[in-house]
């Protein structure tokens, strides 16, 4: 009898020993998962550090043989020829010029589809347009610049018939049209999270549905409207391959959206079409181009930001 | 201030009535161009690519005659180039959602990680191609591969699935959690056995979505330096090589040079021979099938997937 009891705790003595032994392997096991997760969520972290590496890196190789005055002044571009002149604001006016035609555009239909859906459609419509515009959004840029070189500037040269076969005009208003859907998705949801009584009061005090709209919905949505321009924005600024196809790629120094220039983004396109050795101070040029770029977007970002603290209202 | 008289009034209320019908017909309008230009789009591509849209044109390579000219390695490039993107980023993202909704504690590296993922999606795709360009590319010595074009893309969409990730598990309420571990199962078994599964349709739609979005992106791949006339296929896995009897190895293909349907259909619309025109056409067809389909599938899913599921 004795000897059964004290086989049976030992038997007890190896269950429990194994179960903490198990215990223990399942610790180790969860903290190891919890490790693999954690270097997953860090790789986005890498990205942001290897990009700023690569761009600050190789624009140091570029700026030790171009000084940053003649790159913020020069008025000229041709970093390929024999008579190289770094001047950046070539490239800078064309993505200007051509952000601007496309936020003439994206930012009034985008406004007045996102407060036509949250303030006036019907449920039904909204459940429809939606997806439609995610639809449009989802559009490949390519093409886009194939329908900007081969539908909108023909039509556009019958309006205006001294318009060049490439211009940042029709370019442009294509990007426009891309922009629109996420301006109008993110302006929508702005608004709708107004919540009702303030609609309500207001149409309490007899105001029409327009007048609410833009006199009580969109200053309390302001804060969200802001963010959904400077996503507009950073959209226009980065986008590449309308211009690369409708717009040119010829740097020109210019102001008017008639004429066909290179923009940051095309430029690079074209240096990486081309067949430049690594190195090269004109392979230097495409990453001096791209951390102004980034720059660009870093600033309208940080306004955006500003923007969103400044006017946030809390409900 | 003088009382109006009940004329006034009416006319006042009238007129704002037609205001608001007035605004409804502009916002009706814009909705109507941005429904025009897709039909406008697909429409156009159809009439003028309809003459090469027939089976040689998907098992032809591209030739210098626009009219041999076919999109085979286009289309093989591209289905090959979004395996890699999606082995990369499918099981990068997913867990790094799940990390920070699940594990994460509320501190400065938690902050910075997602600070970080919202200003990546702002970044302009280019700049991802020229990180790709100097660390993949030349760093890692990967080369103008399909490897190196997968990863790419991958981190261009990494934001977007991570973000569907955190969504959907968000949308799973507390109480599933505290069921799987009052009854004794780890935080990483709640996570395996029911926050994955739960989340699962939600995660799948935001991974269709971002590899709608990387089949159409052009911009990062051209700055790798992909060439743009490729007439011939990457290695199948174990294909013979040459004479002597040696095969390609499972993952040569990932190393090979490409191309993919955006590129090649750049390539045709910077021709200046009008023929091209209609191949590019006909490949913006099939590109736009290619990426409304999968838009499609994703929108269908998320609407089912509101239908069905009541907690």
């Amino acid at each position: 009898m004795n000897h059964t009891m004290s086989a049976k705790s030992a038997s007890d003595l190896h269950q429990v020993s194994d179960r903490l032994a198990h215990n223990a392997l399942r610790n180790v096991n969860e903290r190891l998962i919890e490790l693999v997760l954690f270097a997953a969520a860090a790789v986005s972290v890498l990205t942001t550090v290897g990009i700023v590496y690569v761009l600050v890196s190789e624009s140091i190789h570029f700026f030790q043989n171009v000084s940053i005055v003649d790159f913020l002044t020069d008025n000229q571009w041709t970093p390929l020829f024999d008579d190289a002149h770094y001047g950046i604001m070539v490239l800078i006016s064309g993505t200007l010029v051509s952000s601007g035609v496309a936020l003439a555009v994206a930012i009034p239909m985008g406004t007045i589809i996102a407060i036509y859906l949250s303030e006036f459609a019907n449920p039904k419509v909204r459940e429809v347009a939606k997806p439609v515009l995610e639809l449009l959004g989802g559009i490949p840029t390519i093409v886009f610049g194939y329908f900007a070189l081969l539908i909108v500037t023909p039509l556009l040269q019958k309006i205006f018939p001294e318009l060049p076969g490439f211009s940042l005009l029709s370019a442009g208003l294509v990007m426009g049209i891309m922009i629109v859907p996420y301006i109008a998705s993110l302006s929508e949801d702005a608004m709708r999270a107004v919540p009702m009584s303030m609609r309500e009061g207001s149409y309490a005090m007899g105001a029409t549905k327009l007048y609410t709209a833009i006199h009580v919905v969109v200053p309390a949505a302001v804060s969200g409207l802001a963010a959904s321009y400077i996503l507009g924005i950073s959209r226009a600024v980065g986008e590449t391959m309308i211009l690369a196809v409708a717009a040119g790629m010829q740097p020109n120094l210019t102001w008017n959206p008639m004429e066909p220039a290179a923009t940051i983004t095309s430029y690079i396109v074209q240096v990486a079409l081309g067949d430049l050795p690594h190195g090269s101070i004109g392979y230097q040029t495409i990453f001096a181009a791209g951390l102004t770029l980034l720059l660009i977007t870093l600033v309208f970002n940080i306004i955006g930001q500003w923007l969103r603290r400044r006017y946030r209202e809390a409900y | 201030m003088q009382p109006m008289t009940t004329e006034q009034i009416r006319a006042l209320i009238a007129r704002g009535k037609l205001k608001d019908t007035l605004f409804q017909a502009i916002g009706i309008l814009c909705l109507g161009i941005g429904l025009l230009v897709i039909f406008l789009l697909v429409g156009d591509m159809l009439m003028r690519g309809m003459e090469r849209l027939n089976i040689e044109f998907f098992t032809e390579f591209a030739s210098r005659r626009a009219s041999q000219s076919g999109i085979l390695s286009a289309w093989v490039g591209t289905l090959l180039v979004m395996l890699v993107t999606a082995a990369a980023a499918v099981p990068l993202g997913v867990a790094a959602g799940i990390y920070l909704e699940e594990y994460a504690k509320r501190n400065w590296v938690t902050d910075i990680i997602e600070i970080n993922i919202t200003n990546l999606a702002a970044v302009p795709s280019i700049v991802y191609g020229l990180l790709a360009l100097g660390i993949f590319v030349y760093t890692f010595g990967f080369g103008q591969s399909i490897l190196s074009a997968g990863l790419t893309l991958a981190l261009l969409i990494l934001p977007i699935v991570i973000v569907a990730t955190r969504e959907a598990i968000r949308s799973i309420p507390a109480m599933i959690r505290e069921g799987s571990m009052a009854v004794g199962a780890t935080r990483w078994q709640t996570c395996r056995y029911h926050i994955i599964p739960y989340a699962m349709p939600g995660i799948l739609t935001g991974v269709i979505i971002g590899l709608a979005r990387a089949i159409g992106e052009t911009a990062p791949i051209i700055t790798i330096g992909a060439l743009t006339f490729i007439a011939f296929l990457p290695p199948a896995p174990f294909a013979p090589t040459g004479m002597d009897g040696a095969t390609a190895g499972m993952f040569d293909w990932v190393m090979s040079p490409f191309t993919v349907m955006p590129i090649q259909i750049f390539n045709w619309t910077s021709r200046p021979d009008p023929a091209f025109e209609v191949n590019a056409a006909a490949a913006g067809f099939v590109l736009m099938g290619m990426v409304l389909s999968m838009n499609a599938v994703a929108i269908w899913l998320r609407y089912r997937m509101r239908k069905n599921i009541k907690w």
